[in-house]
């Protein structure tokens, strides 16, 4: 009896072990007969290329493993400010599809159709070599803001200069730890003596205040340079300090914004249409406010539906990602199976190093979101 | 019993001249590529995705270029025509894995000979049908005529997975310039994104800068430098492990620019069977049994000739005739002050 429960997992457990064997001996084969070597040795040897646009240290002189975070920390910061402002986005469309205003329903819905119906990769292009190829040459650029310039080599601003920033990053972690248990201490007031304390209010006092007050008394300072145009050639100019921002970043967090917010305001118009117009009339019905209907009713249960199709969508984004070698953004893709494949020729390990870390990537949004949605499901007792 | 020692050796040594003979004809045989390519009836060869005369389509799909013309010249030898050959556009990222793979059997897309890629990557180089050297392109209003007077800042539009990315920063390292490397996967988007104003420079081999600059909506607006920061020596690619099929590729070749040393042309190449002069002779298979060495028919040599022509006929074709560089310079003949010198084809 047990033997016939076990017997199936392992003919399958042997038949898996036995694909990958197949293939592993099989690429072994392969690369004995063309005389290639399976190694990462190559890891610790020197680049000898440049990256564009890095977040850590880097420069040719480094080893390919750095190179490959370099290219790994491009790809998360993308796939980071994607993931916000396609949320963002996406919540704001999908309320704005629901509203009783004529103009804005159709606008957002136009929004959705137009952007979730055309290709990815169309969209990179026409953000990188139409739209932002439309912006002026450097010494064309109009002042923004009176710090900014937004060019065809990129946007350049104010780049901050902190004196004792980690004074300032304590207080701010301070700051929302406080906020925490100040909003655990006010929901258990409420469910004591059923007095409602201003939580939101009372939280942004402290989450501004208390980084403000390092500026008086902690000794924290932020200056800015700014962006100083300089003349390279007769016809070419560039900015000299301040901070830099690619138009290959632009370009390819717009387009991944977009193309994903269509699909997450899908997700949340969903989310709201599925609860019964019973529970929003109920809750109106024992003295609600709309705000709190909204907050206490409707979006506690919307969440359960939005939440797990988003993270679909969140996992989309960060692979669609890659698509960045088109555009030249340094990312994983073209950084590590891109430049340092072909100058080493180390294709296997390459593309398996980056397969394993995508799928590390996923699976670490894919469990956080796991984690969230656990959290907001109703507690069956 | 010295007599049978004696008979002995002269056994042994007519034993080993028949084995070495064997063995000889016997590697043509076992050429394991050539036998494919004699089965399948078409040379499988990786060419770029477009890169006007070296290796590109027309509308009809129909491949020109110097490089191209390599293959149809291993065709010709191979399958005693020159047009049967599938070509196959590769990215520079894609190129090596390609031939490593076997998807295709011979690599020729101005690829750069360099030690690193001959003994590290599992393929071996078999000569070299373009001297190049990487360059720089500018536009014409920036007022810039060298590379020195290239200033901090500048940013560089070129290709990724070449050896164009590692010669540019020991290029700005050694002049201690700082530079912005714009780095795209395919080269129509290097071409786009220069074109546009996204970089200062475009910079890759000279002979690509002269055939890309064709493709900018205004050439004119473009100039590529004087300065050659590199030496760039392009030629065709094949597997390791296929000793037959290496020196097939590489006779292909020699014979192309042999052919143009001693004046034998695609149309001349058929009287010159009963030429004087015994090398003529041996190109055009009136004399010898080269093709035999190889494996190949006693027509191979005389085929490359008629069909795809001297290596002077083709560079006239694709890149003299297209403007793309009309003086020859290092890619002539060694008897005419060029670097063109091959073994001797006997």
């Amino acid at each position: 009896m047990k033997l016939k429960k076990i017997l199936p997992q392992l003919i399958t457990l042997l038949f898996i072990v036995l694909i990958f064997g197949f293939f592993t001996m099989n690429a072994q084969e392969n690369m004995d007969t063309r005389g290639m070597e399976f190694g990462f040795g190559f890891l610790n040897t020197q680049a000898s290329f440049d990256i564009q646009f890095s977040l850590i240290d880097y420069d040719g002189s480094h080893t390919y493993a750095r190179a490959y975070l370099v290219g790994l920390l491009n790809t998360l910061l993308v796939a980071f400010i994607g993931i916000i402002l396609a949320t963002l986005l996406g919540v704001l469309v999908g309320v704005a599809r629901l509203s009783p205003n004529y103009l804005i329903k159709k606008t957002a819905a136009f929004y959705i159709e137009f952007f979730r119906n055309i290709p990815l990769l169309l969209q990179i292009f026409f953000w990188y070599f139409a739209a932002l190829r439309a912006l002026p040459m450097p010494e064309d650029a109009p002042l923004i803001l009176n710090s900014s310039f937004m060019t065809i080599k990129g946007f350049y601003g104010p780049a901050p200069i902190w004196t004792n920033f980690d004074v300032f990053l304590t207080s701010l972690i301070l700051a929302m730890i406080i906020i925490f248990f100040f909003a655990r201490f006010a929901k258990k007031k409420q469910e004591q003596d059923g007095k409602r304390l201003p939580v939101f209010i009372i939280s942004l006092a402290i989450f501004l205040g208390l980084p403000l007050l390092t500026f008086l008394i902690g000794g924290v300072d932020l200056t800015f340079t700014f962006p100083v145009i300089r003349q390279m050639s007769q016809s070419s100019y560039t900015f000299d300090g301040g901070l830099k921002i690619p138009p290959e970043l632009i370009a390819l967090t717009l387009a991944l914004t977009l193309y994903t917010a269509t699909f997450i305001a899908e997700n949340v118009r969903a989310g709201i249409q599925g609860i019964s117009k019973g529970q929003k009339e109920a809750a109106a019905s024992i003295g609600l406010t709309p705000s709190q209907v909204l907050k206490l009713v409707i979006m506690p249960q919307a969440l359960r539906i939005i939440i797990p199709p988003t993270t679909n969508q969140y996992l989309n984004l960060t692979k669609n990602s890659s698509l960045a070698a088109a555009i030249a953004y340094p990312d994983l893709v073209l950084v590590f199976a891109g430049t340092a494949m072909m100058q080493t020729g180390r294709a296997i390990e390459i593309v398996g190093i980056t397969m394993a870390t995508y799928l590390t990537i996923s699976l670490a949004i894919s469990a956080l979101m796991n984690w969230y949605n656990q959290r907001i499901a109703i507690q069956e007792k | 019993m010295f007599k049978y020692v004696k008979q002995l050796t002269s056994l042994v040594a007519m034993v080993a001249v028949l084995f070495a003979f064997t063995t000889e004809t016997m590697a043509a045989k076992k050429s394991k590529t050539l036998k494919n390519t004699m089965k399948k009836g078409f040379v499988r060869c990786g060419v770029s995705q477009g890169l006007p005369g070296f290796s590109n389509a027309d509308a009809a799909g129909n491949w020109t270029g110097v490089d191209v013309d390599v293959c149809r010249a291993v065709a010709a030898a191979v399958l005693g025509d020159a047009n049967k050959v599938k070509f196959t556009p590769l990215s520079a990222k894609e190129r090596f894995t390609a031939l490593t793979s076997g998807e295709i059997d011979i690599l020729s897309r101005n690829t750069t000979w360099t030690l690193s890629r001959d003994a590290d990557l599992a393929v071996t180089f078999v000569g070299v049908n373009f001297y190049d050297g990487q360059g720089f392109m500018v536009r014409k209003d920036s007022g810039i005529t060298s590379t020195s007077q290239f200033k901090n800042g500048i940013s560089a539009c070129t290709n990724i997975g070449t050896t164009t990315e590692l010669n540019m920063r020991d290029f700005f390292n050694s002049k201690g310039i700082s530079y912005e490397p714009v780095a795209f996967e395919k080269a129509d988007e290097v071409v786009a994104a220069y074109d546009s104003g996204r970089c200062d420079t475009y910079t890759t081999d000279k002979s690509g800068l002269a055939a890309q600059r064709t493709k900018m909506s205004n050439p004119d607006d473009h100039l590529v430098l004087p300065e050659t920061i590199s030496k760039e020596p392009l030629g065709p690619v094949v597997r390791q492990g296929d000793a037959v099929w290496e020196d097939i590729v590489r006779w292909s070749l020699n014979v192309m620019i042999e052919a143009e040393e001693y004046g034998i042309t695609s149309q001349n190449a058929s009287m010159m069977k009963t030429s004087e002069n015994p090398a003529i002779k041996r190109l055009v298979g009136s004399e010898g049994e080269l093709g035999s060495y190889l494996g190949l028919g006693q027509d191979w040599s005389l085929n490359i000739i008629t069909q795809v022509g001297n290596y002077g006929e083709s560079y006239k074709r694709n890149i003299a005739d297209t403007g793309i560089l009309p003086d020859r310079g290092p890619n002539n003949i060694w008897t005419k002050g060029g670097l063109l010198y091959t073994p001797p084809a006997r």
